[in-house]
């Protein structure tokens, strides 16, 4: 069995508290729910403008690359942050794919990835990774693009997170030297976006026909660092997974509050009041797991991937069961397309099987933790 | 006069320790001697055990105490008298009252015991009918008490009866201290599913108590139940669980020790709650956090109830993990124990005594009640009985 780390800092610090101010003020602004939903049939389904502001004025592009690379120098306790209040307000923008995904991916593939890196830090360019969006940590090492004799990529990726706004991809290929990461410009790859169940975060197809690359990691470091990016990936998904249950929880509390039927606020109901104090209890669960995860992730302790599992596996059926009481305690108006109910919905269930499913979490700690099936 | 610092304190307990050798002082001694010395509880007022300093400082004492080998007041023994009877006499009693009862029961001299509930008066406490009938200069008390740990070692009881019944419930009630040797009052053991009798049952027939043993005005008994029973929840949650700690441990021990029994079905169902544990422990772990910062949090009565139906779901899982084994029981003899050791019986005790958890304390209803209503601030049930005389309510 592991040890826990010794003194996580499980609550977030003023400086953090700060970051969250100035990230949910401009979310409230520029990404209210009516926008969303009618954003979500319009021909730009991502809110560009609102990423750049984010990305580049706020800086939650580059938070967790140093400074002498041209970021904040901040940590995946400041990312997790800002993907808590992004699942809050499920705003149509790459951040998963960019600033987690692709930037860890890039931070531990070492030097020759310092000048993408910088561009994805500045909010400049944005980037995904290459994977279909339901690769686990541990998962083995895609062998879907091939590296052609000549240094080009050939293959096709399927459900590829916010690949449609990339302009850069960073992509695992295997070749005659074994695995490798390569960045591939987007003009060289033919991308479709599919239908997605999440409207708030697009899948796409990526199809690489003898695409231009840059080998940006070898066989000695590409295993882990893909490893890394998605072990970063799933860490702070869960803290977006926080931040759908949140907004879940508190908008139906307040439904609840002032929705009567048979003369009384449905919300005085115990049966109601009852889901609503689990949903409580659940939610107390989750930020802890998701906080522990994040700590454990800035700090590179040993706990961090038992953290990570954790997290995810816990995080993640909480995050979909608050969506899915939202819909049932809003009742009708809940089913409505009107109602932003059902973004929260398609998200918690998309990212359901996002990185890893729980079950894959929990079997994946069973051998972190010696407790072999 | 400034509160004491922590060195003020450790001052303090090598000139205790100085005067009082653990080695050659008798423990009952020793144990007088800190009360005295204002060491027992140091946020308690000077002259009372303790000497007005910061609650979170006693673990500079009792560290340094422990260090020392000193003898302890075997707190998980009078938890009771302690958590519950003590800061209600702080708050609520007389000087004479602080004067009598606080240095043995600190000390564990004499025992205390909390009668509040009764067979008609379980989640809704405000409902109880034990009738205090005043005559003369003392108050005649008839009724029956249930669920009281330790009353048959206990000395004295707080207890609150009905003075009024012509009131709404939540008025009408008187609050004493009572003597647990007084005529009339009898304590029965309380068998439970688990074969031994944890608890009591306590008649009190014409049993009369002095006024002076009155603890806040008549009529107001409701009020100073709060301060017990808010203090009760304090002792309850907020302890720390390491890894694999509490009932995950045997279970995690047995999974590992018999591959023979595992299946995937169990294997999904004992990793769930291993994450469930987990995280319930970063979430205590979070919240002493938030206190510590200053950030109360209202998470502390959500902790009971899920730690609650962990235990339960855990205890079950490791009866099913001991095949033909799990078909037997270690001793279902009629025990008195003072105070409850998962770990020192069997898996079916475990699973038996565990679903005591959603009940004792606040049942797990009820506690959902108090999140939704005051964590959640959702709107309370409509009350049928709030304005109805006691006397009136149906039973």
């Amino acid at each position: 069995m592991s040890e826990r780390a010794a003194s996580p800092d499980l609550l977030y610090s003023d400086v953090e508290e700060d970051l969250r101010a100035s990230v949910r003020d401009l979310l409230t602004d520029r990404a209210e729910p009516s926008a969303l939903i009618a954003r979500t049939e319009s021909a730009e389904p991502y809110d560009l403008k609102l990423w750049h502001t984010l990305a580049a004025e706020l800086g939650a592009a580059g938070l967790m690359v140093p400074e002498d690379l041209g970021g904040h120098g901040a940590s995946a306790r400041e990312t997790a942050l800002v993907a808590e209040e992004l699942g809050r307000s499920v705003a149509p923008v790459p951040f998963l794919g960019s600033a987690v995904l692709a930037t860890s991916a890039l931070l531990a593939a070492g030097p020759a990835a310092a000048e993408v890196l910088g561009r994805l830090a500045s909010g400049t360019v944005i980037g995904t990774l290459a994977v279909p969006l339901t690769t686990a940590p541990g998962a083995d090492f895609p062998a879907a693009v091939a590296v052609n004799a000549d240094g080009t990529l050939s293959g096709r990726v399927g459900a590829v997170a916010d690949a449609s706004v990339a302009e850069v991809f960073v992509v695992p290929a295997v070749g005659p030297d074994g695995p490798g990461l390569y960045t591939v410009d987007a003009t060289a790859a033919v991308v479709t976006e599919l239908v997605s169940l999440d409207l708030t975060r697009r899948i796409s197809d990526v199809v690489l026909d003898a695409a231009p690359a840059a080998r940006v990691a070898d066989a000695g470091t590409a295993p882990a660092a893909l490893r890394h990016a998605l072990t970063v990936g799933a860490g702070v998904l869960a803290s977006e997974q926080v931040g759908i249950t949140d907004w879940c929880l508190t908008e139906t509390v307040a439904y609840v509050k002032g929705r009567y039927q048979f003369g009384r606020p449905v919300g005085s109901f115990q049966a109601l009041k009852h889901r609503l104090a689990t949903l409580y209890l659940e939610l107390v669960s989750a930020r802890a797991a998701a906080r522990y995860a994040a700590d454990t992730l800035a700090g590179g302790h040993e706990d961090t991937e038992v953290a990570v599992a954790v997290a995810a596996a816990r995080c993640s059926p909480i995050a979909l069961h608050a969506a899915e009481e939202a819909l049932q305690l809003h009742a009708g108006i809940g089913m409505t397309w009107e109602h932003p109910v059902h973004l929260y919905l398609k998200r918690a269930k998309s990212d359901e099987l996002a990185l890893g499913t729980a079950g894959k979490h929990r079997a994946r700690l069973g051998r972190l933790v010696n407790l072999p099936a | 006069m400034t509160a004491p610092t922590a060195d003020d304190l450790r001052t303090r307990v090598r000139a205790l320790l100085a005067e009082n050798d653990p080695k050659t002082v008798a423990r009952l001694d020793f144990l007088r001697a800190r009360f005295d010395a204002g060491l027992a509880w140091v946020h308690f007022p000077a002259g009372l055990g303790g000497l007005d300093a910061p609650r979170s400082l006693q673990s500079v004492v009792d560290a340094e105490l422990a260090e020392a080998g000193a003898p302890d007041n075997s707190p998980r023994q009078i938890v009771i008298g302690l958590g519950m009877a003590a800061p209600t006499i702080l708050r609520f009693g007389t000087p004479e009252h602080h004067r009598r009862y606080l240095r043995p029961l600190w000390t564990g001299e004499e025992v205390w015991c909390q009668l509040f509930s009764e067979p008609g008066a379980g989640s809704d406490l405000a409902a109880l009918g034990t009738r205090a009938v005043r005559d003369g200069e003392d108050w005649v008390v008839t009724g029956q008490k249930v669920w009281t740990s330790g009353a048959h070692l206990a000395r004295f009881a707080i207890l609150v009866t009905r003075t009024d019944p012509g009131l709404p419930k939540h008025q009408g009630m008187t609050y004493f201290v009572c003597d647990m040797s007084a005529p009339g009052v009898e304590v029965r053991p309380l068998r439970q599913i688990t074969g031994e009798a944890e608890f009591n049952e306590v008649f009190l027939s014409e049993v009369r108590i002095p006024d002076s043993q009155r603890l806040g005005a008549v009529g107001e008994g409701w009020k100073v139940a709060q301060t017990t029973l808010m203090n009760e929840r304090v002792a309850i949650g907020g302890t720390p669980m390491p890894r694999e700690g509490g009932l995950l441990g045997p279970v995690a021990e047995a999974w590992r020790e018999h591959p023979e029994l595992r299946t995937p079905e169990l294997h999904d169902r004992l990793l769930k709650l291993w994450v469930e544990a987990e995280t319930l422990g970063l979430a205590g772990g979070r919240l002493r956090q938030q206190l510590a910062a200053g950030q109360p949090g209202p998470e502390g009565s959500a902790m009971k109830l899920a730690f609650a139906e962990l235990n339960q779901a855990l205890s079950g899982l490791e009866v099913e993990l001991q095949a033909e084994r799990g078909l037997g029981y270690d001793d279902w003899t009629m025990r008195r124990p003072v105070h409850i050791d998962f770990a020192a019986r069997g898996p079916g005790y475990r699973y038996l005594r565990a679903k005591g958890n959603s009940i004792e304390g606040g049942t797990s209803e009820v506690l959902r009640n108090i999140v939704a209503e005051r964590v959640l601030g959702l709107p309370s049930e409509p009350r049928v009985d709030k304005d109805v005389a006691w006397k009136d309510l149906p039973k």
